[in-house]
């Protein structure tokens, strides 16, 4: 047996989605997880390791959710080859376990048809078995067991029950000697899907009696929630609550990470001689690693909201609501929560994307994600609307307030209309059906959602991590070298890469009311949008200037440009790629370059133009 | 009054056996489905007949199945959502075009 305990078994999890599948993961695996790519998609892969009560080793997959191995989405297409064991890079499972809510279990016995044409061993979950008891649902386990073929363990994997009998039987099952039967699984046409329902129901008649107090909650909450008015009232209103935390919970720890990274760079200024590697890790490391983090905390929270609605089942809820209402711009339900994401930052947004099952719907999502207004370009606009907008009250409303939510009805409105226009031109042709389970209503579980919670929170930084990083070191090379002459007058950027290639793309956007200290720090503003705010300091040489307060910086470009040249910067920010990383996100999730090139080029030409005209028709108005 | 103008099959016509197209049908709708199709608008659904046909089924959709409807959206009374057999399923009154129900009389 040592030859056992040295080579950890392979589970495989496959089950429907809500069916706490995910949550039975955690109970299993704890805090003995981690997460990946499968080589070649971006599809997550998380993996867990688990010591059963004898003392061997197993790990476990947990598989994306799907209602058939027919896979439509490239998560369900992951499960199939991982189930099927033809997935690049990956050595076929022993055991799948089919995970089950034992409360809803006819469309999990057709998958469980499926799975055993494949012919591996499995073991079957019934999990949220709490539930079914309490409704009164009866299931004839050992008869099941014998129609199946298969063992059947009931848990609760929010209390961690059954637990330890599941991974005994799994254990049991490999002891046995159970190996795997020919597969014999092809994709079933509808023919067969309905022999495997008349099955499936055959099963249920046979083996379950309906509960006696089946769940009437569900029912009553949607009369609330999907009610045509007041569900849309109370989706907005929850919306609107959300983005209040996201701004004001986030606050304090916003502050810290700026603070923190701060003080560090002086203390990196005041140990190290001056010279390049002391601006190398004071202004490339620090502020680089600093201007990426200082969004965890907003994206922290804004997750903590969306998985705690989605575990408690009201996400498809949403899409419903909002399905027909996005669906006159020709985007699917599902791109609701990436382009939710996005307000915060567009990559986590770009990256759960991957929910939407057609690769056109997909697409055109994440063109359309880095128009919502994120986070990074509120410096931007603080900085802008303190400069040029009077802090004046129009009908009892702060003026610059309205500027501010005028900025993000501009990118809402003009994600809409890109939409629109992508499917309308380039496009045509229906949306993907919308089909979608609403699942029952649960209380969600504490600790899966901060376990969740934290997982989003790794990933992406180690995700952004590893892209900004580099990019950021780039940007500080173009900034600082070649560095400044003896004797130079000018702010050293001037005589930098970054600077020559401001001063050269000077001309080309002066007819937007440009001049060229914002050009020179437009380069540097590719790292992130918000480093613009630092770069203007730098060329207006305001020396030491603090980004966020930006006082003095605000003074002084109110001194040198005129109200249109501000407002048509503004006007740039809401619609220009001034995000790197994001290209570089879109460059990864869709596999290739054709769709950063079209973002960035579409992006850019409707910045210029809507720079163009606001700077005109400003100079004209102001001029007459 | 529910607007069937804009609805691919026009006016919620029943069928000899008393049977109506779920893309009509409105809350409280109740019965069972009698047959499950997707192909009077093969180009109205984004994939193919067949594809839009077998999602359907895969979830739950097939003959003899209960069905009723609980809720619909508020713009053009789309998409609706529904109670199938246990579970609740929300789709579009489009593809819900070719899935025939037998009403029970309320």
């Amino acid at each position: 047996m040592s030859d056992a305990t040295l080579t950890p078994a392979r589970v495989a999890l496959v089950g429907n989605p809500n069916t706490g599948k995910t949550a039975l993961f955690n109970a299993l695996t704890g805090s003995r997880q981690k997460v990946a790519n499968y080589a070649g998609v971006t599809v997550e892969r998380k993996e867990g390791h688990v010591t059963t009560a004898s003392g061997r080793s197993l790990s476990i997959l947990d598989l994306p959710g799907t209602y058939s191995l027919r896979a439509r989405s490239p998560d369900e297409a992951v499960t199939r080859d991982a189930v099927l064991g033809r997935l690049a890079g990956e050595v076929e499972p022993d055991v799948v376990v089919a995970v089950a809510d034992a409360t809803n279990l006819r469309l999990v016995l057709r998958l469980i048809l499926e799975l055993r044409a494949v012919g591996r061993p499995m073991v079957l979950a019934l999990n949220m078995y709490d539930i079914a008891q309490r409704q009164g649902l009866r299931i004839d386990l050992e008869g099941l067991q014998r129609e199946l073929g298969c063992p059947i363990v009931t848990t609760v994997a929010t209390r961690k029950r059954g637990i330890d009998e599941l991974t005994a039987q799994v254990e049991a099952l490999i002891a046995s000697g159970a190996v795997s039967t020919e597969n014999v699984w092809h994709e079933p046409g509808a023919a067969e899907i309905r022999g495997a329902h008349r099955e499936a129901q055959r099963l249920l008649k046979a083996y379950v009696r309906p509960p006696e107090r089946p769940d009437t909650i569900t029912g009553k909450v949607d009369a609330v929630l999907l009610h045509p008015v007041a569900g849309l009232a109370i989706l907005f209103s929850l919306l609107f609550l959300m983005f209040q935390a996201v701004f004001t919970w986030a606050a304090p720890a916003m502050d810290a990470i700026n603070a923190l990274a701060e003080w560090l760079g002086v203390v990196v200024n005041q140990n190290l001689p001056e010279g390049l590697l002391r601006s190398f890790i004071a202004e490339g490391v620090i502020a680089g690693v600093g201007s990426v983090l200082v969004f965890l905390p907003q994206i922290l929270v804004l997750f903590f909201f969306i998985i705690l609605l989605e575990d408690f089942g009201y996400m498809a809820r949403a899409a419903f609501l909002m399905d027909r209402i996005m669906g006159g711009a020709g985007l699917h339900g599902r791109a609701f929560i990436p382009l939710l994401s996005s307000f915060a930052c567009a990559i986590p947004g770009i990256m759960s994307t991957r929910v939407i099952d057609n690769k056109r719907d997909r697409i055109a999502t994440i063109l359309v994600a880095p128009l919502m207004t994120c986070s990074a370009r509120i410096p931007v606009y603080t900085l802008i609307i303190g400069a040029f907008i009077p802090d004046t009250k129009v009908w009892g409303l702060s003026l610059q307030g309205l500027v501010m939510f005028g900025l993000y009805a501009a990118g809402i409105i003009s994600a809409l209309a890109v939409s629109f226009v992508t499917r309308r031109v380039f496009w045509r042709g229906a949306v993907e059906p919308f089909l979608m389970e609403l699942p029952t209503y649960k209380l969600p579980s504490l600790e899966n959602v901060a376990r969740n919670v934290l997982l989003r929170a790794q990933i992406f930084i180690s995700r952004a991590g590893r892209i900004i990083f580099p990019l950021m070191i780039v940007v500080w090379f173009l900034s600082t070298f070649p560095g400044p002459p003896a004797g130079a007058t000018g702010p050293a950027i001037d005589y930098s890469l970054a600077g020559r290639l401001g001063h050269l793309l000077a001309p080309l956007l002066a007819p937007i009311g440009f001049n060229w200290q914002m050009t020179v720090a437009l380069i540097p503003g590719f790292a992130a949008r918000e480093v613009a705010v630092a770069a203007l300091g730098t060329v207006y040489a305001i020396g030491e200037a603090d980004s966020a307060a930006g006082g003095a910086l605000s003074a002084q470009l109110a001194h040198n440009w005129s109200l249109a040249t501000g407002l048509s910067f503004l006007a740039w920010y809401v619609f220009a790629p001034q995000c790197a990383s994001t290209l570089a996100v879109v460059k990864r999730e869709t596999n290739s370059w054709t769709w950063p090139t079209v973002m960035f080029l579409y992006m850019t030409a409707l910045a210029y133009l809507a720079s163009f005209t606001v700077y005109h028709v400003a100079v004209s108005m102001a001029g007459g | 009054m529910h607007d069937m103008l804009a609805e691919p099959a026009g006016a919620a016509a029943a069928q000899a056996d008393g049977s109506v197209r779920l893309s009509a049908a409105r809350p409280g709708d109740r019965g069972v489905i009698v047959s499950v199709g997707a192909d009077t608008h093969p180009d109205a659904h984004g994939v193919d007949s067949d594809e839009l046909l077998r999602r359907l089924l895969e979830f739950g959709f097939v003959e003899g199945a209960l069905i009723e409807v609980l809720h619909e959206g508020a713009i053009r009374h789309d998409p609706i959502a529904v109670k199938l057999d246990d579970m609740r399923v929300a789709l579009r009154r489009r593809d819900a075009e070719d899935v025939w129900v037998r009403l029970e009389s309320r």
